[in-house]
C-alpha cells in the first residue's frame, strides 16, 4: 500500500493496481498495451487457474455421482445445475443440448473470477512483488479482453444459430423487413444490425463496467487507510476504512452473482430468439 | 484497458471450458439427475400399484374367506341331512327286517299251528275209528271207510 500522502502517490497507487501484467506489445515504462498483439499473463493465469478449478472439481465430481445419497459438495453443484436448467427452461425453447452447459459454465467462471474482486486488493499485487512481478490485476473480468471473449464467443453463437436454424437468407431478410416491414428497408438494416452489434458489446461492457468500477471503489477504500491515516487520525479513519470495505463487500457478493446471472440470463435470450423464427 | 491478443486466448480457454464442463459435469450429472427422477417415479409409481394390488388381494382374501365359510356351512348342512337320512334308512331298515323277522315267525306259528291240527286230526280220526271198533265190536275197515274218516276229519 502506497504510503505517500501526495496526490500523485494516489494516482499511482490506483493505475499500478489497473495495470495488468502485460508481455508482447507494451509500454516498456507503463506497462500498458500499446497495440494488439500482446498478452496480459494475469488475466490469463487466474481465468485460466478458475477455469481449471472447474474442471478439476467438476471431473472429481463426475466420476462418482451418488444418485441416492449426494454429499456436501455435489449437492451444492446440483443446486447449481438445477437452478441453471431451469433458468434454460423457462427462457429457451426447444431443445439444444450447447445451451444449458453454455450457460452453466457462464455463471460458475464469471461468478469464479468476479469473486477474485473480493479478495483484498494489495494481498496477491504484494505477494506477486515478492516474486519480483511489478503488474498483478487479479480479476480477469476487469479486463476488456475477458468479457469480449466471453461475448463474442456468444456473439459467434447467435449467428451460427441464426444461420443454420432461418437460413442465410431468413437471416438477411430479417435485417431488411425487421421492425418496420417493407417499406423502410434503409431503416431497417440499420436498425436491426445496431440491434445485432449491441448484443455482443452490451455483454461485454456491462461486465466488464460493474466489475471494473467494483475493483476502484475497492480501491478507493484501501486508500482511505494508505493516505489519510497518519498519526491519531489513523483511530479514525482505519476503522471507518474497515466498515465500508466490508459493506462494499457485502454489496459486492450481491454484484458478483448478479453479473454472472445476467451475462447468462441474456446468453440464452440471444440464443433463443436466434432458434425462433422471424415471427414473434 | 485496451483489447489485446488475451481476447484470443480468452476464446480458446472459454470454449475449451464449455467442452470440459459439458464433459465432466452437465453430461454426467444431467443424466444422473435424470435417472434420479425417473427412479422416483418408478418407486412412487410402484407404491402405488403395490397399494392397489394389496387391496385387491384384501378383497380377494374376504372373498375368498367368505366363500370358504359359506362352503363350510353348506358341506355342515349337507353332511347333517345326509347322516338324519342314514339314520331314516337305518330305521327304515330295521323295521323291514323286524316286520320280516315277525311274519316268518308268525308264518312258522301258522304252520306248526297247521300241522298240529293235521296231527290232531289224523289223531282223532284213528281214535274215533278206534272208538267206533269198540263200540260196533269189531274192527273198522279203515280202508272202506276212509272218505267217512277223512270227511271227520276235517270237521274237527
Amino acid at each position: 500500500m502506497s504510503a505517500d500522502s501526495s496526490s500523485g502517490g494516489t494516482v499511482a497507487y490506483i493505475q499500478h493496481h489497473l495495470t495488468n501484467l502485460c508481455v508482447g506489445e507494451c509500454d516498456p515504462v507503463t506497462n500498458v498495451a500499446t497495440g494488439f498483439w500482446a498478452l496480459h499473463l494475469d488475466t490469463i493465469f487466474f481465468s485460466v487457474l478458475l477455469g481449471s478449478l472447474m474442471v478439476f472439481a467438476s471431473w472429481r465430481l463426475g466420476r462418482n455421482l451418488q444418485a441416492d445419497t449426494p454429499s456436501g459438495f455435489q449437492n451444492v453443484v446440483e443446486t447449481v445445475v438445477d437452478f441453471v436448467s431451469q433458468q434454460v427452461k423457462d427462457t429457451f425453447p426447444g431443445h439444444n443440448p450447447l445451451i444449458a452447459p453454455l450457460a452453466l459454465t457462464i455463471f460458475v467462471w464469471v461468478w469464479l473470477m468476479n469473486f477474485m474482486d473480493l479478495i483484498p486488493v494489495d494481498l496477491l499485487p504484494v505477494i506477486a512483488g515478492w516474486f519480483g512481478i511489478g503488474y498483478l490485476k487479479v480479476v480477469p473480468t476487469t479486463d476488456l479482453s475477458t468479457t469480449m471473449a466471453m461475448s463474442l464467443t456468444v456473439f459467434a453463437l447467435i449467428l451460427f444459430y441464426n444461420i443454420k436454424i432461418k437460413g442465410l437468407s431468413g437471416y438477411l431478410k430479417m435485417f431488411l423487413f425487421h421492425p418496420f416491414g417493407k417499406f423502410f428497408v434503409p431503416v431497417n438494416i440499420v436498425m436491426t444490425a445496431i440491434e445485432e452489434l449491441a448484443k455482443p458489446l452490451s455483454l461485454g461492457l456491462r461486465l466488464f463496467g460493474n466489475l471494473f468500477a467494483g475493483e476502484l471503489v475497492f480501491l478507493l477504500i484501501a486508500l482511505i487507510g494508505g493516505t489519510m491515516a497518519v498519526g491519531f487520525a489513523a483511530a479514525f479513519w482505519l476503522p471507518l476504512q474497515v466498515l465500508l470495505d466490508l459493506g462494499w463487500l457485502i454489496f459486492h457478493l450481491l454484484v458478483i452473482t448478479l453479473q454472472a446471472f445476467i451475462f447468462m440470463v441474456l446468453t440464452i435470450v440471444y440464443l433463443a430468439m436466434a432458434h425462433t423464427g422471424e415471427e414473434h | 484497458m485496451n483489447i489485446t491478443a488475451t481476447l484470443l486466448a480468452q476464446i480458446v480457454a472459454f470454449v475449451l471450458l464449455i467442452w470440459f464442463v459439458n464433459k465432466f459435469l452437465w453430461g454426467p450429472m444431467s443424466a444422473m439427475l435424470e435417472d434420479r427422477q425417473k427412479r422416483i417415479a418408478d418407486g412412487l409409481a410402484a407404491g402405488e400399484k403395490g397399494k392397489k394390488e394389496l387391496e385387491l388381494a384384501e378383497k380377494r382374501a374376504t372373498d375368498s374367506l367368505k366363500d370358504a365359510k359359506s362352503q363350510a356351512a353348506e358341506i355342515l348342512a349337507l353332511a347333517e341331512k345326509r347322516g338324519t337320512e342314514i339314520v331314516e334308512e337305518a330305521k327304515d331298515k330295521a323295521r323291514e327286517e323286524g316286520d320280516r323277522i315277525v311274519a316268518a315267525a308268525n308264518a312258522e306259528i301258522e304252520q306248526e299251528i297247521n300241522r298240529a291240527k293235521e296231527e290232531i286230526r289224523g289223531k282223532v280220526a284213528e281214535i274215533s275209528v278206534a272208538a267206533a271198533a269198540k263200540i260196533i265190536g269189531r274192527e273198522v275197515d279203515a280202508k272202506a271207510h276212509d272218505k267217512l274218516i277223512k270227511d271227520l276229519a276235517t270237521q274237527i
